[in-house]
């Protein structure tokens, strides 16, 4: 049995069905993320497990204890909030000690976790401080502190990063990541901010419209996309149709040029299906040899990203974007020359509409 | 640097001589009880009296279990309207202007029919506990709406939650971060509630109750400086409180600043 288990979740508000049959088994000091554009039904289904939100059907499990039913402040759950949620009359170390004063601990117990805490997240010297006199970043820190002060099952973070900024969001996330190994508590964090999934979690969970879309490692999900929604959401992505030529060895016609690729589904109905290319595996240099895929178009657009460049190349229907690295050997093309890209056909990604949950 | 308008300063000063020149007035003559000569001896007069001292404690205390009782009623319903019950605020926002259109007159009563011939109107007790029921409806609009503004001010889902999760029951969360939080507004309708209730006349003088309003009209049909002394008294306290209220704020306004994303 999992130390978290959310089965068959369902939540509906009047004819609106904002989470649909949702499953998920996480372990103990297990990293998930939430991952999905707004009102996908991350967030509801985080609020479900801390309490805040009474499923319509389903159960929850934490440790092997049904809390369906069970009021959140008695389901040792320690949440961190988007808008922080500190107490404006409380100094930090009252913020941060608030979830042990009311368990009723020794004061002696509580100083000396809250100067544990504060240590955790480097603020110290700011024990005596008001939230008020505190950076947003820094605020954040506090509300994590708090949350694990009271040394949670479960550590639930909604979008604590996205107010603020790119610099400070970097700098806390590694944070984040490294108190969570540290204390190895089990963790389910919503973001809709695929890059903050992807370098956190053990495993992304990919909603779409209240539903699973995909369950797995940020690898896999990056790499092996089940659906047409997980390809599109997760990195930038070309989506070519194509029409099948031979399913049994994999050909299959892009705007009237052959290519190949690895898997195609078996009894498929359609002559024609959808094709993902992340821009980084297409190459302008034949770097994949002969037995990768090639395909001739005129370039369309060049632009300078820094570290790569942006090229899109335009076939007869189609238009695709390549990224090439920023090295002293690039020599970029200009608009309206003629190039052949190359990939190889496992970097083919085919896609499906239809929700696939891989656990 | 802005050019001083002319008409701005003019309808000021104009506003400022209709509110000042009857209060100076009121001023001069309650300083005039010896002839030509100014003093304080109807102040005197009046400060001395064992029956202001009764009247004005009477009072004192009617509009301290006003805004006890007031408070009590009103933050955990405006919490709870913000909280759970947000598409209610309309209904709630008519109720609690309803003393604003109804005139105290009609208000006391409406509470004598309603309760006569029950012990509320047959006892001393029991008309001072109409008197309070009638000064806390009047406080309504001023209390409720001071601290509807401070939950404003605060994310009470927030904070309601965070406290949630960290353990804290419905009793914690009102005690230890949602009070400290709106205190300052609940403050402000206090005061404005106890200036009030200080010089309130028509519902204390119906219900034959002796209050600080009543002895000051009574003052008036067999004195002539001593109203006005006491008039000025009122109209000092009133803005001590406003004044307080002010200093409060500022001085705390501080820490009661919203956090969050910035």
């Amino acid at each position: 049995m999992a130390f978290l288990e959310i089965n068959d979740v369902h939540k509906i508000y009047g004819q609106t069905v904002v989470v649909d049959t949702f499953n998920l088994q996480v372990e103990q000091g297990e990293f998930v993320s939430f991952l999905g554009p707004s009102g996908c039904g991350k967030t509801t289904t985080l609020r479900m497990v801390a309490g805040f939100i009474m499923p319509t059907a389903g159960s929850i499990v934490i440790n092997a204890v049904d809390v369906t039913r069970m009021p959140p402040n008695r389901r040792n759950v320690g949440m961190v909030f988007q808008s922080y949620a500190l107490f404006p009359n409380m100094t930090v170390a009252a913020n941060v000690g608030f979830g042990l004063k009311v368990a009723g601990q020794p004061v002696r117990a509580i100083k000396q976790r809250v100067a544990e805490m504060l240590e955790i997240i480097h603020m110290t010297e700011y024990a005596n401080r008001y939230p008020y006199q505190l950076s947003g970043g820094q605020q954040q820190r506090v509300a994590l502190a708090r949350a694990l002060a009271i040394q949670p099952q479960v550590l639930l973070l909604d979008e604590p990063l996205s107010a603020l900024d790119a610099k400070i969001r970097i700098a806390l996330r590694q944070e984040i990541r490294t108190i969570q190994r540290q204390l190895n508590i089990t963790t389910i964090y919503v973001t809709h901010d695929q890059e903050e999934a992807l370098s956190l979690s053990d495993r992304i969970v990919v909603m779409n419209q209240g539903r699973i879309e995909q369950i797995g490692t940020p690898f896999a999900i990056y790499n092996r996309p089940r659906t047409r929604f997980v390809a599109s959401f997760v990195g930038t992505l070309n989506v070519l149709t194509a029409e099948v030529v031979d399913a049994a060895t994999g050909r299959i016609m892009i705007d009237g040029q052959e290519i190949r690729v690895n898997r195609l589904p078996t009894g498929q109905p359609d002559l024609s299906l959808a094709i993902a290319l992340r821009p980084e595996v297409i190459s302008l240099n034949d770097v994949y040899g002969q037995t990768a895929n090639h395909l001739q178009g005129t370039v369309e657009d060049v632009t300078f990203l820094g570290p790569v460049v942006r090229i899109c190349v335009r076939f007869d229907q189609h238009t695709i974007h390549l990224d090439s690295f920023n090295t002293p050997q690039l020599v970029p093309p200009r608009s309206g020359d003629s190039v052949t890209v190359s990939f190889p056909p496992e970097a083919c990604l085919v896609l499906s509409d239809t929700p696939d949950v891989e656990v | 640097m802005r050019p001083i308008n002319f008409w701005s300063w003019l309808w000021i000063t104009i506003g400022a001589i209709y509110f000042f020149v009857p209060l100076f007035a009121t001023l001069l003559f309650s300083l005039q009880a010896k002839r030509d000569e100014l003093g304080f001896t109807a102040y005197v007069n009046a400060l001395s009296s064992p029956a202001f001292f009764n009247s004005f404690l009477f009072s004192f205390w009617t509009a301290a279990t006003t805004i006890t009782i007031s408070a009590l009623l009103i933050l955990p319903t405006a919490y709870w309207v913000q909280l759970q019950l947000p598409r209610l605020r309309p209904v709630i926002d008519f109720i609690t202007l309803l003393p604003f259109v109804v005139p105290a007159v009609v208000l006391v009563f409406g509470l004598i029919r309603t309760y006569n011939r029950t012990s509320l109107t047959d006892s001393r007790q029991g008309l001072y506990v109409l008197l309070v029921g009638s000064y806390v409806m009047l406080s309504i609009p001023y209390m409720y709406r001071a601290i509807d503004t401070g939950l404003r001010a605060i994310d009470v889902r927030a904070l309601t939650e965070a406290a949630q999760s960290l353990g804290a029951g419905w009793f914690t969360i009102m005690t230890r971060v949602i009070f400290p939080n709106v205190y300052i507004a609940l403050l402000s309708g206090a005061f404005i509630t106890f200036a009030i209730v200080m010089g309130e006349f028509t519902i204390a003088f119906l219900l034959a109750q002796p209050a600080f309003g009543p002895y000051i009209n009574l003052l008036s049909s067999s004195k002539v400086y001593e109203p006005s002394a006491l008039a000025i008294i009122s109209f000092g306290l009133t803005w001590a409180s406003i004044g307080v209220v002010q200093w409060i704020s500022h001085s705390f306004s501080d820490q009661s600043q919203m956090t969050g994303p910035r």
